[in-house]
């Protein structure tokens, strides 16, 4: 469960893991409408992780706990 | 020898590593690599930030170095307690050369040591009383401090000694900000996790003290340089390029910085991090926090710094970037003038690299508007995001080594032969013994400043003076050269 940081970088949605210090681009999110953001994420090289969606899309950059997708 | 084909530095690598033990082998081929363009993601193709290999010689230092020594220490008008032994204080004592202005001793205390020094009996019965004790002593004797930072070094983690508790009693009693930075040695296997913790330390401790005090004045044009430590005073030498351009420069992280600075940096428009691998878990706090935007630039040689100066310029209006083409345009006369006098006097040499934080990818620039190579770079900790962006700068199939080993780097340079080498003082006699210039890129050689239009005509200068230095063509003995000499001749006839 670690906690991961989405952010705008360069015009590309990037996903950052703090403990790792990896920051990857985001290639899909599973849900990504007004209604409803996050759910499975993926990243560019093939990494999944699994944020809880919320009700609206979140003001970037925002911290959530992830899960392994 | 020219630049390497990928098979000739594969086999190089190959060659190298072949007197480790098959175990020790494989780990140091992960830390080895051929640059290449195409991998995107340095995972790919190098591992970095792992544990050093027991038995050979690493040059990484500790948490403690990577908080007391970068991150913390050069805020001037604070009293870095090394809580703890004497000794990693004052070993380590003023050897960034992180200038400040201001009367050492009375309002700046950045080349002084402050250390606990624990005894026995403090490791027996823990050594918080005399924590505070000496806290209060600081207070008495160096009133003008505008706060204290407590950097653990080993024992305090071991033996588990409350230093928040300390922290949070002696602020209420004084009224200053007193920070806890539980930055052990032992944590982590490099400097790396240091900087981490000694970021994090200044947001839970510091950086929202002001957050609720509107009474300072912004201007649109407020930014923060962050990750300069002023060595040699680099920082000055960038600042005054930010202002000639109209912008104003709210603080300094670290070099030449105060807590005041700090402070007041979430009320800045837009953070600009020179050293990422040391700054980039505070530039992204306050960008969640705060709405802060910050970016990456790089202030080595004038493609590099023009480059930087239009791409921040980029995030401000059109007076700003009229303004960043004047100074560019100014300096031009000045920057050229500096590379047709060294340029000629340094064309294709060769350089190596070995150092840390940001300098392994920054200096790049600087030495290709010299003419000059970089036919191989390493870091002592960088992490995977250091070598993505390492990756682009740095020449396809050239040598990239991860916290290299000094049997491995010796071997490297034997067999690449570079004309100059740029790493830390612990290899500088090494190879300045094996008859190859050298510089001490940690803290320039005891020069400086590298930054920026003025900081380029002094690291083209310093160069030029090691490379070109006339002693270099003494190492040899005379009766070897001669034997050199007669067996060319003999060879020719």
């Amino acid at each position: 469960m670690p906690n991961v940081m989405i952010r705008h970088n360069e015009g590309k949605m990037t996903l950052y893991v703090a403990k790792r210090d990896q920051e990857d681009e985001i290639a899909s999110i599973e849900f990504n409408t007004d209604d409803s953001w996050g759910g499975t994420i993926e990243l560019t090289d093939g990494t999944k992780y699994y944020i809880d969606p919320l009700d609206a899309p979140p003001k970037l950059p925002i911290t959530l706990r992830a899960k392994r997708g | 020898m020219s630049v390497m084909s990928r098979e000739e530095t594969e086999a190089l690598i190959n060659e190298v590593l072949e007197v480790y033990p098959a175990k020790a082998k494989k780990d140091r081929a992960k830390h080895l690599t051929a640059n290449d363009h195409e991998i995107e993601q340095s995972k790919k193709c190098i591992t970095s930030n792992k544990k050093s290999l027991p038995g050979v010689m690493t040059i990484r230092g500790c948490a403690y170095a990577g908080s007391r020594g970068v991150v913390w220490g050069p805020i001037k008008d604070m009293i870095h307690i090394s809580h703890g032994p004497v000794g990693c204080g004052q070993y380590s004592r003023s050897g960034r050369r992180n200038y400040y202005i201001g009367t050492t001793g009375v309002n700046a205390f950045v080349t002084m040591n402050f250390t606990s020094d624990f005894q026995e009996k403090d490791i027996v019965f823990g050594g918080d009383k005399k924590l505070a004790k000496l806290i209060e002593e600081i207070e008495q004797l160096f009133p003008l401090n505008k706060g204290i930072s407590i950097q653990s070094e080993c024992p305090i983690g071991l033996i588990g000694d409350d230093i928040e508790a300390v922290a949070k009693k002696s602020t209420a009693a004084t009224g200053k900000t007193v920070v806890p930075v539980r930055c052990e040695g032992f944590r982590g296997v490099s400097q790396s996790l240091g900087h981490h913790i000694a970021n994090d330390a200044i947001r839970d401790w510091a950086l929202d003290k002001r957050d609720d005090d509107n009474s300072f004045q912004t201007t649109p044009y407020d930014v923060a340089i962050i990750g300069d430590y002023n060595i040699g005073g680099d920082a000055w030498s960038s600042r005054i390029l930010l202002e000639e351009m109209g912008l104003r420069v709210v603080a300094q992280w670290s070099g030449d910085g105060t807590i005041s600075e700090m402070e007041l940096t979430p009320k800045v428009k837009l953070n600009l991090v020179h050293c990422y691998r040391s700054m980039n878990y505070i530039s992204r706090h306050m960008e969640e926090k705060y709405g802060i935007p910050w970016m990456e630039y790089n202030f080595f040689g004038p493609t590099k710094t023009d480059e930087s100066l239009r791409k921040i310029a980029s995030f401000f209006d059109e007076s700003i970037q009229k303004k960043a083409e004047e100074v560019i345009a100014k300096y031009k006369a000045e920057y050229d003038s500096v590379i047709a006098k060294y340029r000629p006097r340094l064309e294709g040499k060769k350089v190596m690299l070995y150092i840390g934080g940001l300098r392994p990818r920054h200096v790049i620039g600087a030495y290709e508007d010299l003419g000059m190579e970089v036919v191989g770079t390493g870091y002592e900790f960088a992490h995977n995001d250091d070598y993505d962006r390492t990756i682009k700068e740095m020449g396809n199939a050239t040598l990239i080594y991860d916290d290299v080993t000094g049997y491995e780097f010796e071997e490297f340079v034997k067999k690449i032969k570079p004309d100059l080498i740029g790493s830390g003082v612990k290899e500088k006699y090494i190879f300045q013994k094996m008859g190859i210039p050298f510089r001490q890129m940690h803290s320039w050689d005891y020069s400086g400043p590298y930054h920026g239009y003025d900081g380029f005509a002094i690291f083209a200068r310093d160069m030029d003076m090691t490379l070109n230095n006339p002693c270099w063509k003494q190492i040899q003995a005379p009766w070897k050269a001669d034997a050199a000499e007669e067996a060319a001749v003999a060879a020719s006839a």
